[in-house]
């Protein structure tokens, strides 16, 4: 097992020059694009003996200590980022893996864009292990190979000659080596190459491995540093006292009462809000709690969820957008023998990342210092300079570990930034550190949540059980709408909400897949998943009433239907053999099955479910397949499958955000329910063995288990479930 | 104002105000950032600590409460079983996100230290206060059984 820790990273910069300048370590920091053409290292023609600087890229440093410290461009939000963005350099590196530290980049998106986004740094659609996959192999090759040069350079001997193995080189004939460290100085005299030859896949000695988390042991002992545990000389605290509507402003506010609160520095006004300002948090709520403020809630969204579910349901019925049209669905399923109809209704989800949302903001007349689990910089960093009146390069970002987030922190109005700038910015910028600090009830009252869906579906099949016609609708809100994400629209169709729908990977002659976008004042926001967080459930749900109404097994009418795509079928055939599918199971137990492609990586499970005499329904067991290109880390893919199904499977039990006259029903993790300890089922996870290129595993575990777990309750019970969540029903 | 008490075996005065829930006192005024805030209504466990020796929820411990008694934070873990949940858990890779795995370690040690073979419905009563959004269930129970066979070994 590998000793190697990591150090929060805010304080790992720090640490490091520290350790720098009492041990003498020499380290590089970058400055040039990877991709960028051959030149120097930065700093190396100042290079002098003992300080040497060895700049291969932006993602890698290598100290005369054989520390090599991996830049990561993405967050740490739980999702194994840092472990995988190590070992795919470190591979191609050759580093030793004990030696290997993780270091958040810093916000730079000419050197960290995230590629999948293309000019943009930040961490979203499952992209981090896909967008870097080429970039660090070749960043850790291209050091590689310098450190290769350097050694043949001091030996006078060819580079062919040479082998790297766990951070030495070594020099058979010669009977010499050399660790990296003592090599730094002579590299970063050396011009970076332009090309590189990759390793043959059957020499990775790393990926595909079982490498231990290279956060597992700080976050074990509580020395893993969140935002929350951020203190800085000086540090407020805030807390803001949003409008209990969605779209109310601040009429006008009375803080007497707060500012009698001990500890308390300041009340400000700022656009969402009234802020409370205080030196601690506890004084902070006190405040909070005693600020008087009336609200304006004249352009307040002001409806209930029911009345909106009906006005949903009754725009399913309504001409759409066409998502998709292949021949003509409407009329093969009025000529269909048999046909098959069924609606679904889907609330309105939050997030509840464990960690509440929070960021430390440092605001001067001419900077703005922002310290959070920052999972959007580029974006954060133009709404944050927007906010304070600043340039976005005046604006620096350290990303701290990620406290979960589900999607959350990735919003494209910023919105937790941009209250702690206001805050900040209203309190006078003057350099003073403030905290912005949510609570759980902010938390789930604070919008941007999974957008409500109805789904309307409708099926016809032949008279020999064959599906010939698939009409789907889908209404709900458009999370791309008024975002500068919008151009991703096309001819009304926004496709994060049709994903996982309009592409359905069952080969029906006649499919039409409609889309009715709705405008309501609630923030929205992705959810873990996606758009296949609702799509795959109306979809793997429909067609086991479908394959049931044609007389079939749902397993073997999917499989049928997916000759055109081999890697689905795959994981359906993986995932149902491992369940042992065709083996019958005691009376009150149903087994269910499902399958979705999410982000290009493809997941199947089979829910194992018991009903008790109460018609208390348990899920078992969950036997989950997946196929995600080359695995760089089975135990991460497994723990990233195992939590997708305990996070998907709390929302379909329980999971809902309601509102009454506009005004959000749950306040906590009493009203807001999700899984715990004593529901998890036993999770088996079930790799396909590829050489395709990694994609990601942090949202698709999510999509198939709502329906396998929904098909199984109907094997067990005859039950099907048509609103969400269970509990509901 | 004030309250003495004995916090990972040394003694502890704070200054302030006796209804600041322990959480806040152990985490902004004896500066031990280790223990978490999740909810502020013992609903989650992320703020568990050990108050003689038994599992609490901080966030709802006013801190006149813990006056000369023993207050434990997973910056003071030292028992055996805590040391064995601590490396099962990294052994185990359990933590995700972390955030919560303090509260989860906090209270795993807690039933260890009083059940030192706990079934899985011990584990159950004693840990579904525990709430992790990661989903890290299934390997917070395989390690809890991993450190009590550690233990007995």
């Amino acid at each position: 097992m590998s000793t190697n820790t990591l150090a929060a990273p805010a304080s790992t910069r720090r640490d490091f020059l520290k350790s720098a300048g009492s041990i003498g370590v020499v380290a590089l920091t970058i400055g040039f694009e990877w991709s960028g053409s051959a030149r120097r290292a930065l700093g190396a023609p100042n290079a002098v003996p003992g300080n040497a600087i060895f700049a291969p890229n932006a993602f890698v440093r290598v100290g005369s200590d054989n520390s090599v410290t991996v830049i990561a461009k993405h967050i740490e939000m739980g999702q194994g980022a840092y472990t995988g963005i190590a070992t795919v350099l470190a591979e191609e590196l050759d580093a030793d893996w004990t030696q290997i530290r993780v270091e958040s980049a810093p916000a730079d998106a000419k050197r960290y864009a995230n590629l999948a986004f293309g000019t943009m740094q930040g961490t979203g659609g499952s992209s981090a292990m896909s967008n870097s996959w080429n970039q660090l192999r070749e960043a850790g090759a291209k050091a590689r190979a310098m450190l290769l040069a350097a050694a043949a350079k001091e030996w006078k001997v060819p580079v062919a000659d040479l082998t790297v193995e766990k951070g030495v080189v070594y020099h058979a004939a010669g009977k010499r080596q050399a660790r990296f460290g003592t090599l730094v100085a002579t590299a970063a005299t050396l011009v970076v190459p332009e090309t590189v030859k990759l390793k043959d896949p059957k020499d990775f000695t790393l990926i595909g491995r079982r490498l231990p988390r290279v956060d597992a042991a700080a976050k074990s002992n509580g020395t893993a540093q969140f935002t929350l545990d951020l203190v800085l000389p000086g540090m407020l605290v805030a807390l803001l006292k949003r409008p209990p509507l969605f779209g109310a402003t601040v009429k006008s506010f009375d803080d007497k009462a707060a500012m009698a609160v001990p500890g308390v520095v300041k009340v400000v006004q700022v656009p969402r809000g009234v802020a409370v300002v205080a030196k601690s948090f506890w004084a902070a709520k006190q405040g909070r709690d005693a600020l008087q403020v009336a609200w304006d809630d004249s352009t307040a969204e002001k409806r209930s969820s029911a009345a909106l579910m009906d006005e949903y349901r009754r725009l399913a019925g309504q001409p759409a957008a066409s998502a998709r049209k292949d021949g003509d669905a409407l009329q093969a399923i009025k000529d269909a023998a048999h046909k098959v109809s069924a609606s679904y209704e889907f609330p309105y989800l939050a997030h509840a990342p464990m960690e509440p949302l929070d960021a430390v903001i440092k605001l001067t007349a001419d900077s703005c210092e922002i310290w959070a689990g920052d999972q959007f910089q580029t974006v954060d960093q133009a709404n944050a300079a927007h906010t304070a009146g600043l340039d976005p390069q005046q604006v620096s970002i350290h990303t701290l570990y990620a406290g979960g987030s589900f999607g959350r922190r990735a919003n494209p109005g910023s919105d937790y930034i941009v209250e702690a700038v206001s805050i900040a910015k209203a309190y006078g910028a003057d350099g003073t550190p403030i905290k912005l600090q949510w609570t759980r009830e902010d938390d789930i009252h604070g919008g941007l949540y999974r957008p409500m869906y109805f789904h309307k579906l409708e099926a016809g099949l032949d008279a020999e059980g064959r599906l010939t016609g698939w009409h789907h609708v889908i209404v709900g809100q458009s999370i791309m709408a008024g975002t500068p994400f919008a151009a991703a629209i096309k001819d009304g169709v926004d496709p994060t909400s049709v994903e996982g729908a309009a592409n359905i990977a069952y080969t029906i002659p006649n499919v039409s897949v409609e889309l009715s976008t709705t405008k309501v004042g609630v923030p929205i926001l992705w959810w873990r998943v996606v758009g296949s967080s609702h799509t795959a459930y109306a979809v793997e749900a429909f067609i086991d009433e479908v394959a049931h109404a044609a007389g079939q097994d749902g397993f073997t009418f999917r499989r049928k239907l997916l000759d055109q795509h081999p890697r689905m079928k795959a994981v359906l055939e993986l995932a149902a053999d491992k369940a042992g599918w065709s083996t019958p199971l005691p009376p009150g137990k149903g087994r269910g099955i499902a399958v979705a492609e999410a982000f290009k990586t493809y997941v199947a499970q089979v829910a194992e479910v018991s009903v008790g005499k109460d018609g208390q329904v348990k899920v078992d067991r969950v036997v989950c397949a997946v196929d995600c290109g080359t695995p760089i880390n089975p135990d991460i893919i497994a723990a990233q499958m195992e939590g997708g199904i305990g996070f998907g499977l709390g929302a379909v039990l329980y999971g809902a955000i309601t509102l009454k006259d506009g005004r959000v029903e749950q306040d906590n993790f009493n009203s807001y329910r999700v899984l715990r300890m004593n529901e998890m089922p036993k999770v088996e996870v079930h790799i396909v063995p590829s050489t395709e290129p990694p994609t990601g595993v942090g949202e698709p575990g999510v999509a198939p288990l709502g329906p396998a777990v929904a098909n199984a309750i109907f094997a067990a019970t005859g039950k099907r479930h048509y609103v969400l969540p269970f509990a509901k029903a | 104002m004030s309250t003495s008490f004995d916090l990972n075996g040394k003694p502890a005065t704070l200054d302030a105000d006796p209804n600041m829930p322990l959480l806040w006192a152990i985490r902004e005024v004896a500066g031990l950032p280790g223990t978490k805030f999740g909810c502020g209504m013992a609903l989650c466990g992320a703020c568990t600590v050990h108050l003689d020796g038994k599992a609490i929820r901080s966030c709802i411990t006013p801190l006149s409460a813990v006056a000369g008694r023993k207050v434990t934070t997973i910056e003071g873990l030292a028992s055996a079983p805590a040391k064995a949940v601590q490396a099962a858990w990294v052994e185990l890779q359990v933590p995700q996100c972390g955030y919560c795995q303090s509260g989860q370690i906090m209270s795993a040690t807690a039933l260890l230290e009083s059940n030192p073979a706990p079934t899985d419905a011990d584990i159950d009563g004693a840990m579904s206060g525990n709430i992790c959004r990661c989903g890290t269930y299934s390997r917070i129970r395989a390690a809890i059984h991993t450190a009590a066979g550690s233990i007995k070994a």
